[in-house]
């Protein structure tokens, strides 16, 4: 015991020399907070429109003032024709275009059906097929109006075009919001690139200077240098959780629902496996390059897509699905996600917890096999 | 009294022998060099007495316990020290004694006398809080040394300890490894600078993992090169040497900065032969023809050379 309280003691006491350390611990939480949560947004705020209106009638107008006032569009082109159309959706600078035809006015006037077009830059499919709902949602509620208006005057019952509504209420995150869905994931990911990539690091340093060599020629036992290794890298990790979970709080007022105990109990279940693999990475790596290469493209980028962090799982095909079942960070994702939107905590999530921590008993005790055996 | 017991030590991986039965003893209190080429099983074998490294047969004694069967008391026993720097760099002076200091269980009364004994010795007091990275190497090394032997163990490992550093901290660093065994730690030590195996009381030289010779320096030179050694100082000594290996008084030729080494058997008279040879015959200027007292370098580049004609 009092040797693993020398190994930690001293790792604290390097930490202390490194600022870039600091750097990372302190201000990485923030900055990636920050980032995923304003810049990696799928919301469609606003819709940047150009307007073909052949027609030019008191009918078109109302139609487009329709759009404007929802908020949604905004019209920043009127063109008088197909190539300037065209043009704007070529350079990126609206990506749908509304066309409205010449005799808009008349076939309304005169009770008729008439078509109009949008065209949409279909290049970012996921903006796209927001911006087409909103298009049709639109056009859904005007064409009620016209019928209801058309009721009234006439006393004629016409039959509504859709005589089924679903009413949507989406729970947990009402506005949709994809900050929501990402900033409690960055837990996940800071975790893991604390426990991990720091850890692999710094048991290659002490390979790379020498002074491992020093170490396993001390009485030092080689469970209790992995200990004495890892616990550091473990409470830095919680620390940035804190800082996270903070920040989460004050700048995107996202609070935790559910139980902040169950959160941390959680937390640690997940860091065996990053921890774990942290040491198995050190133990193929000869320099810290390498260790930071292996870090992070063979274990990290490949735990960011499969872990449903960005992606959801269920749009993968069966074989990726398959795969991502010996993700960690997938099931920390679904119990982080479940513990700060939805409030939920032991009862629903213990299956993924369980789960969690026999994978990362698995790779730690493995890892530090490999470890010791590597010591030789 | 020996405080290291050697005996058919083998260690093979795979099919390579690494280290070939080999057997020896070193007396306590003693400085016993321990020489090698690179690659001839040094790394190898000093793992193996250290406790790291199981051997795939033999057994060693080292301060009393066996690496075999007590590994663990092995290394509480002995001290180690590389040839790379093995403190951190990050740390100060102080931090690192007291780290090194807590993996052996020091504290207290006996932690502060081991300090300020490590202190003196690498010349640092009051210079306890600099940080061990901006020492200069010499300095460094002395500091690594100490801190090897903080717990006062019965034996130490040095491994090529003074290499890349200059010949004036490399003198000062073998008087404290002479102090270190007047004060009876046992010195094992590898090094590739001849002069210092001078130093040693007794040396044993390995080659692919087999010892070939061992004794004292002095026994090593006349035990082992039993021909007269002659030192040729001439021009374009390539050329000369080229010559002389044809005539048949000569048995080998080894060249020495500027000058020649040769090992000569019966057929050599005295120097006439060789200057007839040279600026006779060859219009090479002979300043100088001595016989002169085998170095431990003649002796190993004698040995080493016979080998690769077997």
């Amino acid at each position: 015991m009092e040797t693993i309280l020398n190994i930690i003691k001293k790792e604290f006491l390097q930490f202390r020399r490194d600022p870039k350390m600091f750097g990372i611990i302190l201000v990485s939480p923030i900055i990636q907070l920050i980032f995923l949560g304003y810049a990696a947004n799928f919301d469609v705020n606003i819709v940047h429109t150009t307007v073909y209106d052949m027609d030019r009638s008191e009918e078109s107008r109302n139609l487009l003032n329709t759009f404007e006032s929802s908020g949604y569009f905004s019209f920043d082109n009127y063109v008088n024709n197909y190539e300037d159309l065209q043009e704007d959706l070529e350079t990126g600078e609206t990506i749908v275009g509304i066309v409205i035809p010449n005799d808009y006015g008349d076939k309304i006037n005169k009770r008729q059906p008439v078509k109009i077009q949008a065209i949409f830059d279909g290049s970012d499919g996921n903006t796209t097929s927001v911006a087409a709902g909103y298009v049709n949602a639109i056009i859904i509620e005007y064409s009620q109006k016209i019928f209801l208006e058309v009721q009234r005057k006439t006393g004629k019952k016409i039959l509504s075009v859709n005589p089924l509504e679903a009413e949507t209420r989406v729970w947990y995150n009402p506005e949709l919001k994809t900050r929501n869905f990402m900033v409690p994931g960055i837990v996940g990911l800071l975790l893991m690139m604390i426990t991990l990539i720091l850890t692999s690091l710094a048991v290659v340093k002490e390979k790379e200077i020498g002074t491992l060599e020093q170490l396993i020629v001390t009485p030092i036992k080689s469970y209790q240098l992995i200990i004495g290794k890892l616990v550091p890298f473990a409470i830095l990790g919680f620390v940035s959780v804190v800082i996270v979970l903070g920040a989460m709080t004050i700048i995107f007022n996202i609070h935790v629902r559910g139980s902040y105990f169950f959160l941390f109990v959680s937390s640690f279940i997940y860091i065996l496996s990053t921890l774990g693999l942290g040491l198995f990475v050190s133990t193929i790596s000869k320099t810290q390059q390498q260790a930071m290469m292996l870090a992070i493209f063979i274990v990290m980028l490949p735990m960011v897509y499969l872990s449903g962090f960005v992606f959801p799982i269920e749009n993968m095909p069966k074989i990726i699905q398959i795969i991502t079942y010996i993700i960690p960070l997938k099931y920390f994702m679904i119990i982080i996600r479940g513990i700060i939107l939805k409030g939920i905590g032991f009862a629903e999530l213990w299956q993924d917890g369980l789960i969690l921590l026999l994978m990362g008993m698995i790779i730690l005790y493995l890892s530090s096999l490999r470890f010791s055996k590597r010591l030789e | 009294m020996y405080s290291i017991e050697v005996n058919n030590l083998t260690k093979k991986f795979g099919k390579f022998i690494s280290v070939n039965n080999i057997s020896f003893k070193v007396k306590e209190g003693e400085i016993f060099g321990f020489l090698g080429a690179n690659g001839a099983g040094k790394s190898t074998t000093i793992r193996m007495l250290c406790g790291i490294l199981a051997p795939t047969s033999g057994d060693a004694i080292v301060g009393g316990y066996s690496v075999l069967k007590h590994p663990d008391e092995v290394k509480l026993n002995i001290g180690y020290m590389s040839q790379r720097f093995s403190l951190y760099n990050d740390l100060t002076v102080e931090e690192n004694i007291n780290f090194f200091a807590g993996v052996y269980g020091l504290k207290g009364k006996l932690l502060d006398d081991r300090k300020k004994w490590v202190l003196k010795i690498a010349n640092l007091n009051n210079k306890e809080n600099l940080l061990t990275g901006s020492l200069p190497g010499g300095i460094k090394q002395r500091l690594a040394l100490g801190t090897a032997v903080i717990h006062k163990p019965k034996i130490v490992f040095l491994d090529e300890p003074t290499s890349g550093v200059d010949p004036i901290s490399r003198r000062g660093f073998w008087e404290l490894i002479n102090d270190l065994s007047e004060s009876g730690t046992t010195v094992f030590v590898t090094t590739h600078y001849l002069e210092e195996a001078e130093f040693c009381n007794n040396i044993i030289l390995i080659d692919a993992g087999k010892l070939i010779a061992e004794g004292n320096p002095k026994d090593l030179k006349t035990n082992y090169l039993l021909n007269d050694i002659i030192e040729v100082e001439c021009d374009n000594a390539v050329k000369a040497m080229e010559l002389l290996e044809k005539e048949n008084f000569v048995e080998e030729t080894s060249i020495f900065g500027n000058n020649l080494h040769l090992i000569v058997n019966n057929f050599y008279k005295d120097k006439t032969q060789i200057k007839l040879l040279l600026s006779d015959k060859n219009n090479i200027r002979v300043n100088r023809v001595d016989k002169i007292v085998p170095t431990l370098e003649d002796v190993f580049i004698h040995l080493l050379d016979n080998k690769t004609n077997d």
